[in-house]
């Protein structure tokens, strides 16, 4: 089962679109190439993988990496009632 | 205040998308070849429909001229629009930097907006049940995405809109535009339409009108059963016939007058007094005596009732030069594409007068005894076209008619 850290790589790579490989742990949004509009892909693309809900108020540009973005999405494991942990 | 005088205009771009080809040489071949456009819907899961038939633009391979991050935002009507686009642009030999790109308008027609997108957010919310809509719901679906879309590509910063007025969107795109440039507001103007509309919803809708034919479309023919819808895009640029000439840019035609009426009569039924009344006014603004019309790309819908009242009306006009006229409608090869009609039959017309070739109704069967002038039957006509009228009467009756006249 993969874990949760790849899972939110793989959701981003997906979401922008990017190639999975250029994304790893001490990825930012910034040297990734991730505009706003990217960004708001990126956030609906981690809710649905994850089963997740993610608040208004949550801004990517507030996590350093994607290591960082692996346990803000831990917080909101749990937010759906169709969510798997 | 001193008056300013009114500059001439000129097309010195075409470009086009439509099931007719995804250029203006294929377009234009098919139109001489009398080449129909129209055939079996694929786009949409026909087992619901009786309508089985549509003009669908063919080998448009997306993926080959959009990356995926640039996909992710486009709809298919801008998509249209910006292949078209680019296509009259480059044609047109110009280069919007240099402060141009300020001084130019972009004005296009579309009806439904981002259809496909539409179709499909509403299949994910009632059908689905789904939370949410996708992010770029809104920016792929608002009705202006085309025409900002173009304004970003080629860094084009002046007067910038979208018209929506059904049938006509596109003609009153160009009229508008056309304004713009005879007035001197603007050097050159980007303009025309685009509409993607083959969905499900779509199909249902006009379907639920009952003016759609299950067989092809027949403008003015015995036997005509209703339209065909088709999609696409078409784009023109014009410009001041001086800038044109001091820059050594290939010209078209001129683009005369521009006429425009409401029937103020019934939502759906065309009435001969407000489309004659667009005629006559395009023909007064172009300064263009109605004996000097040598072709009129009818509005030509393949129903019963336009095809019936656009003769009564063209009669009105154009008295006993009416017999004379070499009338078609192209919509019988490229379909009703909605937003984009208007554009790609002045594109039509603008080709037309150019090249001494009045491309032909296809599909005529017959006549009909409420249609009897000549519309030029199944096969396309080399003949001189000093001047023409491209004609576009909407849905609500609103009705645009450009005139168009052989640059000299």
């Amino acid at each position: 089962m993969m874990n949760l850290q790849q899972k939110v790589m793989d959701a981003v790579a997906r979401a922008v679109p990017l190639d999975p490989a250029t994304v790893k742990p001490d990825s930012t949004f910034e040297g990734l190439g991730i505009d706003s509009l990217d960004a708001v892909n990126v956030v609906f693309e981690l809710e649905n993988t994850l089963k997740i809900r993610i608040p208004e108020d949550f801004s990517v540009y507030e996590v350093a990496d994607m290591a960082e973005l692996t346990t803000a999405m831990k917080a909101f494991l749990g937010t759906r009632e169709d969510c798997l942990a | 205040m001193p008056e300013k005088s009114l500059h001439r205009v000129v097309v010195t771009g075409l470009g086009a998308v439509s099931a007719l080809g995804n250029d203006i040489a294929g377009f234009w071949r098919c139109l001489c070849e009398g080449e129909c456009g129209i055939g079996p819907l694929t786009r949409v899961a026909t087992g619901e429909l009786k309508t089985r038939v549509a003009a669908e633009v063919k080998n448009f391979a997306p993926h080959r001229r959009f990356d995926k991050r640039q996909l992710n935002l486009l709809d298919p009507f801008a998509q249209f629009a910006l292949v078209a686009t680019d296509e009259a642009v480059s044609n047109a030999g110009l280069s919007f930097s240099d402060g141009l790109g300020a001084r130019t308008a972009i004005v296009l027609g579309n009806c439904i907006g981002g259809d496909a997108v539409i179709n499909q957010s509403a299949l994910r919310l009632y059908g689905q049940k789904k939370a949410g809509l996708h992010p770029l719901t809104i920016p792929r679906a608002m009705n202006n995405a085309a025409v900002s879309h173009i304004a970003i590509k080629h860094g084009i910063t002046g007067p910038a809109f979208t018209i929506s007025s059904a049938c006509a969107s596109a003609t009153h795109a160009i009229g508008q535009a056309y304004w713009m440039v005879r007035h001197g507001m603007v050097s050159a103007a980007v303009a025309g339409g685009s509409e993607a509309c083959l969905t499900l919803g779509t199909f249902k809708a006009w379907e639920a009108l009952r003016v759609m034919a299950a067989d092809t479309c027949r403008p003015f023919s015995r036997g005509r059963k209703g339209l065909v819808l088709g999609e696409g895009a078409g784009t023109v640029v014009l410009e001041s016939m001086r800038s044109a000439v001091a820059r050594g840019a290939p010209i078209y035609a001129e683009l005369a007058g521009f006429g425009m009426s409401a029937d103020a009569a019934d939502i759906v039924h065309p009435s001969v007094n407000g489309i004659a009344a667009a005629m006559k006014r395009a023909l007064s603004d172009a300064e263009l005596a109605p004996d000097r019309v040598d072709y009129v790309n009818a509005h030509g819908t393949g129903t019963q009732v336009n095809d019936a009242t656009e003769t009564g009306a063209l009669h009105r006009v154009f008295g006993a030069h009416a017999t004379k006229l070499a009338i078609s409608s192209t919509k019988s090869m490229h379909g009703h594409a909605l937003g984009a009609s208007g554009a790609l039959e002045a594109i039509a017309t603008v080709l037309a007068v150019h090249n001494g070739a009045v491309p032909p109704t296809v599909n005529y069967s017959g006549p009909d005894p409420d249609c009897d002038l000549d519309y030029t039957p199944n096969l396309a006509r080399d003949m001189p076209v000093r001047a023409a009228l491209t004609n576009s009467f909407a849905f609500g009756g609103l009705n645009a008619v450009l005139a168009v006249r052989q640059f000299a």
